[in-house]
């Protein structure tokens, strides 16, 4: 590779492939330090970046971060890539890129038509050149929908995970945090289990469990228990409800591999969920979480940058259509993203990604306790996502997950956000909200302050005051 | 007066230790409840960054007959110690020479490090090794001298146990705090420590505290770990415990997640 270089105030940077451009190019974040690719100064930073918008998208067509034969992600994306959706954009720099996404010109239409030509590497090098509220202009205009038992991803809908992890899958436990969620009318995305064990027989139980919340509550939505895809494939195999199978994946075949999972094991999983034919509105069954760091902790990066990566993911993601995939941006710790900006910033980056990849984006707006961040950063990353279009968040009773040790976002949080930004449920999940008297529709989101009758008989283990 | 809602769920707290029926005003939290949420996150950023007061702890295990060395880690400071996993796992260079210098063949090294608590060490570590160092005893496993590392991960307990020459490395280090307790102690185990041993080499048992696993409850399964360890020359995914039924031994925090650590 002959490499790349740019001069500043009479400095030449050189930058010897692609790999280390875009990581120099990338905005500052530990875990690029913790790799040793970071740009050295502010100003070696900014040459990459300039150097970046020079590259025409065209160059990541033939220059490979990771080589096509090393690398299953590299083949997929590569084998993958639709020339005619890309005809458009092909004559353009990194920069001009960037200028025609945030143009007019760049509709909803357009991009979406698009999404099949960009591979995650041109929108990876874009965001580097991109601002906060490019970020957000862009990602709005984007429209990724997927349905299930309800619709995600419509214009000025919001849609909650509900996530009631309990320390030993205890089902009464769990199902006490269920009904407080969808009291405070969380749940559309998802109701969806972190399991403390991967045991098949407390995994089935759990979906036992949801399977008849939601069939007998009526209600819209679908479940999953959190296991590892294989699990799902077992206890599918052997008669349980499972409405979505779950995977965490990352952007390179090693980090893949340290997950336990290949492309073909993913395959295996999409085929097998979709074979009970649980959807009403539509078949999207696969529900994946990423985050920027995981292939530096599997020690698979092979010296790209974590944001690079993590937008490589969604490239593995949207092979297997899909309902739902979040980037988990604050959980991995702060030897990834150090504090709440490095968040932010991230949060916003794996959005505009996943969406102009055509991925259904939502987002775990989160923080551990040893990370330098809290409620109000939260809170930030949040709003800037429910403005940027976010297709879901996460709600957990007052923010603390007591299974997992960290803070995300509350069903209160979710209710904020619709108020502020005046966003919706997914539309049959409302309806369902305006039948049950959860939540009036006219509106006004207020709590219903005493529980519907249904949930006396769903749960009858449950007792109400 | 208050504009505060109350949940009519309350009776399902009983269930769970997360935090439902939380009551609302408008749809936000309530003050008081967003005023605990934030003492349980100034309790655990203080855990977070706490100093190991090793005078207070050297006080604290002088009874129990240990051979206690220092040593410190690569890291400079705890900004540095929490970007810098690689440094934490790494003695410095004056701890490294001085430990070889007291090499000497032995069973089992204990070693206490700060981790990503403190305060769980300050509270945690006497009590649980008055309870732990009988079963060793029993066991008639002889004991190398017990280190205390400053601004130190788990693996810095293979380079400790190698230099030291014993054969066995249990590591009792605090743990990443959450909002329910600042004070977890985690014991990691490896059988044959040596630099470049992974987590697959290791058990662990997790959440020793008051209000969590028990000290006599603790020491008993980490026994039972040394004697299977000993008795099978091997730790870690090969070494089950069955010492429990409780599923709890298993460090959850990594289930189904990507984790840092």
């Amino acid at each position: 590779m002959p490499g790349f270089s740019h001069s500043i105030g009479g400095e030449t940077f050189r930058f010897a492939d692609l790999r280390t451009l875009m990581a120099r190019a990338t905005p500052l974040r530990s875990g690029d330090e913790l790799a040793g690719i970071a740009a050295a100064t502010d100003v070696e930073r900014v040459a990459a970046q300039l150097a970046l918008a020079d590259l025409p998208l065209k160059h990541f067509l033939t220059d490979a971060v990771i080589p096509y034969e090393a690398d299953d992600v590299t083949r997929l994306i590569l084998d993958g890539h639709d020339a005619a959706s890309f005809a458009p954009v092909s004559h353009m720099t990194v920069g001009a890129f960037r200028d025609w996404l945030v143009s007019d010109a760049a509709t909803s239409e357009a991009l979406s038509a698009l999404a099949p030509g960009l591979t995650p590497e041109m929108v990876a090098a874009v965001s580097k050149i991109c601002r906060i509220q490019d970020l957000i202009l862009v990602a709005r205009k984007c429209r990724v929908v997927t349905r299930f038992r309800n619709t995600i991803g419509l214009p000025g809908r919001l849609a909650t995970r509900l996530q009631p992890n309990h320390p030993t899958d205890d089902v009464k436990g769990v199902a006490a945090s269920v009904f407080d969620g969808l009291m405070y009318g969380s749940g559309d995305a998802v109701i969806g289990i972190n399991p403390a064990s991967d045991n098949t027989g407390a995994v089935t139980k759990l979906l036992h469990m949801l399977d008849e919340l939601i069939t007998e509550g009526g209600i819209p939505t679908q479940s999953c228990v959190l296991s590892h895809v294989t699990t799902s494939i077992e206890v599918i195999e052997a008669g349980a409800p499972v409405d979505l199978t779950f995977q965490s994946i990352a952007g390179t075949e090693a980090a893949n591999r340290s997950f336990g999972v290949t492309q073909d094991i993913l395959q295996q999983g999409l085929e097998a969920t979709r074979s009970l034919k649980r959807g009403t509105v539509g078949d999207n069954v696969m529900y994946f979480e990423t985050g920027q760091g995981s292939c530096l902790s599997a020690d698979a990066h092979h010296g790209v940058d974590q944001q690079t990566l993590e937008a490589r993911a969604y490239g593995v993601a949207r092979l297997y259509q899909p309902l739902l995939v979040n980037t988990v941006v604050g959980f991995i710790g702060p030897e990834y993203l150090y504090d709440g900006r490095q968040v932010i910033r991230a949060g916003l980056e794996d959005h505009f990604c996943g969406k102009l990849l055509g991925v259904p984006m939502g987002c775990d707006v989160c923080y551990t306790n040893h990370m330098e961040a809290d409620q109000n950063d939260m809170d930030q990353l949040l709003t800037l996502l429910g403005t940027a279009g976010v297709s879901y968040i996460m709600g957990i009773p007052g923010s603390d997950d007591v299974m997992l040790n960290y803070q995300t976002t509350s069903f209160h949080d979710a209710l904020y956000l619709r108020r502020v930004l005046g966003l919706r449920p997914a539309p049959e999940f409302e309806a369902w909200l305006d039948e049950t008297g959860i939540l009036a529709s006219d509106g006004s989101f207020t709590p219903n302050p005493t529980p519907p009758a249904l949930f006396k008989t769903s749960l009858p283990q449950m007792e109400h005051s | 007066m208050t504009d505060e809602t109350r949940d009519l769920w309350n009776t399902l707290r009983r269930h769970t230790s997360a935090r439902i029926a939380l009551g609302r005003a408008g749809v936000s939290l309530p003050s008081a409840r967003q005023l605990e949420f934030q003492a349980a996150h100034a309790a655990a950023r203080t855990a977070v960054h706490s100093e190991l007061d090793e005078t207070a702890l050297r006080a604290e295990l002088a009874g129990l007959g240990l051979d206690l060395l220092s040593v410190r880690s690569r890291v400079a400071d705890r900004s540095e110690y929490l970007r810098r996993p690689d440094l934490g796992r790494r003695l410095s260079d004056a701890d490294a020479e001085a430990l070889d210098g007291r090499a000497a063949p032995a069973d089992v090294a204990i070693i206490i490090a700060d981790g990503l608590s403190a305060l769980a060490v300050q509270d945690n570590v006497a009590p649980f090794l008055r309870a732990f160092l009988p079963h060793l005893q029993r066991e008639g496993l002889s004991l190398a001298p017990t280190v205390i590392a400053h601004q130190a991960r788990v693996a810095i307990g293979d380079d400790i146990a190698q230099r030291l020459g014993a054969a066995c490395v249990v590591v009792l280090v605090g743990e990443r705090p959450g909002l329910s307790a600042a004070d977890s102690l985690g014991l990691y185990l490896t059988y044959g420590a040596r630099r470049g041993s992974t987590d697959a080499d290791r058990n662990c048992i997790s959440n020793i505290r008051t209000g969590g696993l028990t000290f006599p409850e603790a020491a008993y399964r980490a026994g039972y770990l040394v004697q299977e360890a000993f008795r099978r020359q091997l730790s870690g995914v090969m070494l089950k415990d069955n010492s429990v039924s409780a599923p709890e031994l298993e460090d959850s925090a990594g289930a189904e997640r990507i984790s840092g650590e």
